[in-house]
């Protein structure tokens, strides 16, 4: 009997409404997943297929607009999803950390950066100013930054953007938190910084036992960081599973299509392949299943009813008409 | 009795008016109506104000002066809004001073507009060392006090009604050039005007027939939100005395004349005028911020 | 950063000449200058020998030579009401209107911040709907007429306030209100954008990531950095306050510039108005360059640009 999952999601499904309640957006549909304490979840997606929303869902810090509208988020067996504001307050930062895309942007510039990774360990722990600076510093050691004592008091802007994302995730670290949820975190940087970047949460993964939540849209990242992954598609996940399960063998027609437009070194003069179309719209959504106007395999059923997560192996489901065991497909 | 006009027949006659009359009144909703009412209003009380007004507003009887508003002790009748330090009558006065306002307003906004639309055009078109040097001046004449900067014209050509309304053009006329500018600049690299220059046309058609037609939106939606500056201007320069000259009666000037008689508890001679400046610019303000939202979205910023 | 420097001052002097020359320009071709240059019941004697004493007869080109050489030795004419130097009266009279700007963007900015951060706060709640009607209000009352409700109102029938003159902090109270409603409803709209700007940042949203109280996310993260355009644009507002300070000065009888320029109209002296427009224009240039120069210290890519 394997342990309880650190984080289960079941049936989570987020609307975005408008102010008289006549447009909806289904941002987030019936996303259900679970991860185990330690373990890497890559969230793998095109822009607007949901993932962000997904991450603030789970943190349940959507704007005013949103609503969860069904679902359950099981953190260390809570529900997250009934609880009040204030206890939200103490789980963010605490025991479920998030960093953001831009770090120049998520640093405020005008209060040193001691001051900001200091800022969560007073909160949180209560700690005064001495010893949460101390620790502060610490942490600077803890993302490699070098001569932690003097950086630790200058300001976001006198940092390079590699160091500045570094700061952004000793703050996310700072109260050690269970889940780490990391948005995008080097699309901003250098392609140089990015590598160095990945191996620092890697390693802060290991040494501090962290659950990882990594919501990108390179599957580069994917292979290289995760022990699973999660593909979204309009707001739905079409596909989940072991990173090599899915990787070797796709049951679904989107994430196949994902892989195979990963330009690769040995193909010599192969044209790169895109996928036709584009992500729909998702306040008229099309019939049937969303992927169905962009797929290659797409059937007449497919047009008609959206598909529920079929098992493909052993961990692996797919959303696919084409998945469905045979019984079921006609 | 059956109204010919309503379309259905019905057994409740009454009601189906009533339906129609909301059903017309629901399509003038999101009009700012009370704005534009009062404008109208002041219009053509502006215009009739010879056939409005119960006495003449430059005469008054001198027993029946500091006579308060009607409804006060000591009112007389026939006087509704009371009498000022002349005996003249306020109502009257006030009639008749919506004419200098409401006039030299469109006047000097269409003035300042004329002005500013031309600079700006020729500016962002012509480019260069023109745009260059429109841009100082219009930066320096920024700079300029507004208020300062007229009575310091008032003071060299002498106040008259013309006058007023050149001044006030040439000290508000800034504000238009550089939006008009900004919005040329993106014209200039549009299909038409580049088909038009390999047709041949002449820069100064262009300009006229292509460009201006372009801008007119913005021009207009930037004169109504001016409309309100320039009407306090208008009642500011009365009020220091180097208005449109007495005995032309201006809303700003009976403010003026109004303050002698405040210490004394006159009040209605300083309230009367003020609010009719007040809800003329009020109005002014929320049409013009109305045509801006319907007219031009890109100039929410202003 | 010398370059920068070079350049904005370079264009701030260029404006200063450009602005006397539009005065210059009104004053000697729109207008009949020795008529206006002499005092009021001249004589035909008194002007032309006027029109010989200033060079007018002479071409613009060297008039207006001297018109500068004599600005810029600060010889800015005489006035005929009270026989001395416009420019020492101008300076004499200045720090009044300082004080009473001064004293005017307090007021602002005491009751323009406060609305306008709870106006963001609580966006379309009740407190945005009233401050909507504030700032409209505000753009819509002349403030001279503010000025003489406030002096019908709490000297006339409450006699709590003296209605003019200086001299005690009663004496500043009401025309510091008069002309700073204005620029209140101004700084509240100003402070409001600002701070859903400011709400709407990354770093905000990182702050409520963190975990902390709303309250601290407010006012920690977002009111300094909502603040920031808020008082740079004081320090011109306070100078344009100087500027537009004419009326309420006249209504309370402050001994300001404006005042006096209002003096220079009701006397006939002229000289005291060129004088009032050349300055108040010349303020707000040097205050433009100051503030520029001060951005450019704070946030050094503004000194790289171009």
């Amino acid at each position: 009997m394997s342990p309880a999952p650190l984080l289960e999601l079941d049936g989570l499904t987020t609307h975005y409404v408008s102010a008289r309640g006549t447009r909806v957006v289904p941002a987030v549909e019936d996303v259900s997943l679970r991860l185990d304490a330690g373990e890497t979840l890559g969230i793998v997606g095109e822009s607007g297929s949901g993932k962000t929303t997904l991450a603030l869902t789970i943190l349940r810090l959507l704007p005013p607009a949103a609503r969860i509208i069904r679902g359950a988020i099981r953190f260390q067996g809570e529900d997250l999803v009934p609880k009040s504001d204030a206890e939200m307050r103490r789980i963010r930062g605490k025991r479920i950390a998030m960093i953001l895309q831009d770090p120049m942007a998520s640093l405020n510039p005008l209060f040193s950066v001691g001051e900001q990774v200091a800022e969560p360990i007073r909160i949180h722990e209560g700690a005064d100013r001495r010893s949460a600076w101390t620790r502060a510093r610490d942490l600077l050691k803890a993302v490699k930054i070098s001569a932690p004592d003097t950086r630790v008091r200058e300001y976001p802007h006198q940092l390079s953007g590699g160091m500045r994302q570094r700061i952004v995730g000793a703050i996310a670290i700072s109260c050690g938190p269970r889940l780490l949820i990391a948005d995008e975190p080097t699309t901003s940087l250098d392609v140089t910084i990015q590598a160095q970047y990945l191996n620092l949460l890697r390693e802060l993964q290991r040494t501090h036992g962290l659950a990882l939540i990594f919501i990108t849209h390179n599957l580069g990242i994917v292979a290289k960081m995760c022990d699973r992954i999660a593909v979204m598609y309009a707001g739905r996940l079409v596909e989940s599973g072991p990173v090599t399960t899915i990787f070797d063998a796709p049951a679904h027609p989107y994430t196949r299509a994902l892989l195979e437009s990963i330009p690769r070194m040995d193909d010599g003069n192969r044209r790169l392949t895109a996928i036709d179309g584009q992500p729909p719209d998702l306040a008229a959504p099309p019939p049937g299943c969303s992927f169905h106007p962009r797929c290659p395999d797409v059937m007449d059923r497919c047009r008609a009813e959206a598909p529920p997560a079929f098992a493909v192996a052993r961990e692996q489901t797919a959303r696919c008409w084409l998945a469905a065991p045979a019984t079921v497909r006609s | 009795m059956s109204d010919s006009s309503t379309a259905a027949t019905t057994i409740d006659g009454r009601r189906a008016g009533a339906a129609t009359l909301r059903w017309r009144l629901s399509a003038l909703r999101g009009y700012p109506i009370v704005p534009i009412a009062i404008i109208t209003i002041t219009a053509l009380v502006a215009i009739f104000a010879d056939y409005i007004a119960p006495h003449n507003p430059e005469v008054g009887l001198l027993g029946q002066r500091f006579k308060p508003p009607v409804w006060q002790a000591g009112g007389i009748e026939g006087h509704l809004l009371g009498t000022d330090h002349l005996g003249r009558d306020v109502l009257s006065r006030l009639i008749f001073g919506a004419r200098v306002s409401m006039i030299v307003g469109f006047m000097a906004v269409i003035v300042a507009g004329v002005i500013g639309t031309a600079l700006g055009i020729v500016s962002g078109y012509l480019g260069g060392w023109v745009d260059q040097v429109i841009m100082r001046l219009t930066d320096t004449w920024l700079a300029l006090p507004a208020i300062t900067f007229a009575i310091f014209l008032a003071a060299i050509v002498g106040p008259s009604f013309m006058n007023i309304v050149v001044i006030l053009g040439a000290v508000f006329w800034t504000r238009y050039a550089r939006i008009i500018r900004g919005e040329v600049l993106s014209l200039k690299e549009r299909e038409f005007v580049r088909l038009a220059i390999v047709a041949n046309c002449t820069k100064l058609a262009i300009m006229r027939r292509h460009i201006l037609p372009n801008v007119l939106n913005t021009a207009i939606v930037l004169a109504t939100l001016q409309l309100g500056v320039v009407i306090i201007a208008e009642a500011t320069l009365s009020f220091l005395g180097v208005g449109v000259p007495p005995p032309q009666p201006a809303w700003g000037l009976m403010l003026a004349d109004g303050k002698k008689g405040m210490m004394a508890g006159y009040w209605w001679l300083t309230v009367m005028p003020g609010t009719c400046i007040a809800l003329m610019v009020l109005s002014a303000n929320l049409l013009g911020d109305w045509l801006r939202v319907k007219l031009d979205p890109q100039l929410r910023q202003l | 950063m010398k370059r920068f420097l070079v350049k904005r001052i370079t264009y701030s002097v260029l404006s200063l000449f450009l602005l006397s020359a539009i005065i210059f320009f009104f004053v000697r071709v729109t207008g009949d200058p020795a008529v206006l240059l002499v005092e009021p019941g001249a004589s035909q004697a008194d002007i032309d020998a006027i029109r010989e004493q200033l060079g007018l007869n002479r071409s613009l080109g060297v008039q207006y030579v001297t018109f500068m050489s004599d600005l810029l030795r600060g010889d800015f004419g005489k006035s005929f009401y009270y026989r001395s130097p416009v420019l020492d009266l101008y300076l004499s009279r200045l720090p009044n209107s300082f004080l009473l700007a001064g004293v005017a963007m307090l007021f602002s900015l005491v009751v323009g911040i406060p609305s306008g951060i709870l106006a963001a706060v609580r966006l379309n709640g009740w407190w945005d709907r009233v401050g909507k009607i504030f700032a409209l209000l505000g753009q819509s009352l002349p403030s001279f007429w503010v000025g003489l409700l406030l002096i019908l109102f709490f000297s006339v029938h409450l006699g709590w306030l003296p209605s003019s003159g200086s001299g005690t902090i009663w004496h500043v109270l009401m025309p510091a209100v008069a002309l700073g409603w204005v620029f209140a409803a101004y700084n509240m709209r100003l402070t409001r954008s600002s701070m859903l700007e400011v709400l709407g940042s990354e770093y905000v949203k990182l702050a409520r990531l963190k975990g902390l109280p709303e309250a601290l996310v407010i006012a920690k993260h977002a009111f300094k950095n909502a603040l920031i355009p808020v008082l740079t644009l004081a320090g011109i507002n306070l100078v344009i306050m100087v500027n537009v300070a004419i009326v309420v000065e006249t209504v309370f009888a402050w001994p300001g510039v404006g005042r006096l320029a209002y003096e220079g109209i009701a006397f006939r002296d002229f000289p005291v108005v060129q004088a009032t427009v050349v300055l108040g224009g010349a303020m707000i240039v040097v205050v433009n360059l100051l503030v520029d120069i001060l951005y450019a210290v704070i946030d050094p890519r503004i000194r790289y640009e171009r």
